[in-house]
């Protein structure tokens, strides 16, 4: 579980965050969503320590990351696994070498268990026949993949992902969400999902939190989404005309 | 950032990969253009010499003196090391900058890996065998003008040689040496300050190491005038 308390960020005079307070739980999936410049980046940035909030506290399972060591802190982000969104794999590693790294560089497995790990984790995210090939060789939707199974194999307690569809076509990025959502469950991990696709907030989202200019303006699950009177998540979901003809026919049904 | 550099080391297993792979990048990669360069701008030395003895009374063992000084003093620790500012530096700063943009950089960070330590650590170790490259090139920068003075017709390898053993003093060498370990660690540090801290997109990849090659630059014109200055005065 990840505690949000109160967290204010700025840069400059601007104020990106402005008091967000929230709880992530374990075994769920929870979402970021927002306009472009809302702080979704600033507050998953603000999540996994690359930015110090101004003010307020992050607390992993109890642990407040500001009152850490450095030691602690770097122990603690072994425990946090992330998805960026232009899936960051180191270009001169082969998949399988991507996906072993933190393995390497963290635990004392030897050669033989790592591989062992490496190819479950690659066989978890149903990539076939990549293991050898450098990012470069795989489309899109592999690296997202490559990049799921990086960030799971030393089994995190947290996982980040920052815009996973971003760039997918809506095929693949439904399965992409449904791989996220299947090892949040499966591993109960505490699954943090910064996105702007209201397909995936349709598809995976247990928790949804809505950020507006720097404000939590709305939380609640999926399904709350339809039945709100909050003027603030309607604008956002209802800007995309096909919840428009969504909202249309439910009326109708009504 | 030098400090943070050797703070929080990676771990050995993975450092010591990290380190054979930078020697093959940054070392044995350079070995061909700084052999080329420097067989061959020695033989420029070498007939430049000769076609300006024009007075008889001249001894000819000149040439190899004048090539000898120009080349061990001069050619193969600084000018060699200008031009692997633009091999090297610019390869460290695009690999490093391109890094920070794709935010391969963030996600050692997020992991709990030291990014400084495990990009640029490397880097320094490898470039402490640069002065074997900068030997092959003092070596090879001799060589060429022997060949270009003997082959053309300006001397023969006896009075060649006889020039290359005129008035030899062995605190040149190691003035050589010394710049070298010192424009060494200049090559690993600026480039891969310029790719660390770089910010933007692909284009700043590219200004980035324009800049890294300019300040490498001068940085090593500079400290060549101080450490000349310091040592040989």
């Amino acid at each position: 579980m990840i505690e949000v308390k109160n967290v204010e960020k700025s840069f400059g005079d601007s104020k990106v965050l402005k008091g967000i307070s929230t709880v992530f739980d374990a075994g769920k999936t929870n979402l970021i969503i927002g306009q472009s410049g809302s702080g979704k980046t600033v507050l998953l940035k603000s999540l996994l320590g690359i930015h110090s909030p101004d003010k307020g506290t992050i607390s992993f399972d109890g642990r407040i990351y500001s009152e850490l060591t450095p030691d602690e802190k770097r122990a603690l982000r072994t425990e946090i696994g992330m998805v960026f969104q232009g899936s960051a794999l180191f270009d001169s590693m082969t998949v399988e070498e991507n996906v072993g790294f933190p393995l390497k560089m963290f635990t004392n497995k030897t050669d033989a268990e790592i591989k062992e790990r490496v190819n479950f984790v690659i066989n978890r995210v149903n990539l076939i026949n990549a293991n050898h090939k450098k990012p470069s060789e795989i489309s899109g939707g592999m690296q997202k993949r490559v990049a799921i199974a990086r960030a799971i194999v030393n089994n995190p307690k947290y996982l980040f992902c920052d815009e996973p569809n971003s760039g997918l076509d809506p095929k693949t990025a439904i399965v992409i969400d449904n791989l996220i959502h299947e090892i949040t469950v499966e591993y109960n991990i505490t699954t943090v999902v910064n996105t702007h696709d209201m397909n995936s907030v349709m598809e995976i989202g247990d928790k949804i939190i809505f950020l507006k200019e720097g404000i939590l303006a709305w939380e609640g699950t999926k399904k709350d989404i339809f039945k709100t009177d909050n003027e603030a998540i309607t604008d956002f979901v209802y800007s995309s005309n096909l919840f428009k003809k969504i909202r249309k026919a439910q009326n109708k049904e009504d | 950032m030098l400090k943070e550099v050797f703070r929080n080391p990676t771990k050995w297993s993975a450092m010591r990969q990290l380190i054979f792979k930078e020697i093959d990048d940054l070392i044995i990669d350079s070995l061909g253009i700084v052999c080329f360069i420097s067989f061959f701008v020695g033989g420029v030395v070498s007939i430049q010499t000769a076609l300006n003895l024009t007075n008889p009374l001249i001894p000819k063992y000149l040439i190899g003196f004048a090539t000898r000084q120009s080349v061990i003093l001069e050619f193969a620790p600084t000018f060699i090391s200008i031009i692997m500012a633009g091999k090297m530096g610019s390869f460290i700063t695009s690999s490093i900058g391109t890094m920070r943009v794709t935010e391969q950089i963030d996600a050692l960070e997020v992991m709990g890996v030291n990014s400084l330590n495990y990009l640029i650590f490397p880097k320094i170790i490898a470039l402490l065998l640069y002065p074997f490259v900068i030997g092959i090139s003092m070596f090879l920068g001799v060589f060429g003008g022997w060949i270009a003075s003997v082959y053309g017709g300006f001397a023969s390898s006896n009075e060649f040689i006889t020039g290359i053993q005129q008035e030899f003093i062995p605190f040149h060498i190691a003035y050589a040496f010394i710049k070298t370990v010192v424009f060494a660690m200049l090559l690993a540090t600026i480039p891969s300050f310029h790719g660390y801290y770089m910010k933007g997109g692909a284009l700043e990849v590219g200004k980035a190491s324009t800049v890294s090659f300019v300040w490498t630059s001068v940085t090593i014109i500079l400290s060549n005038y101080i450490l000349t200055q310091l040592l040989l005065t």
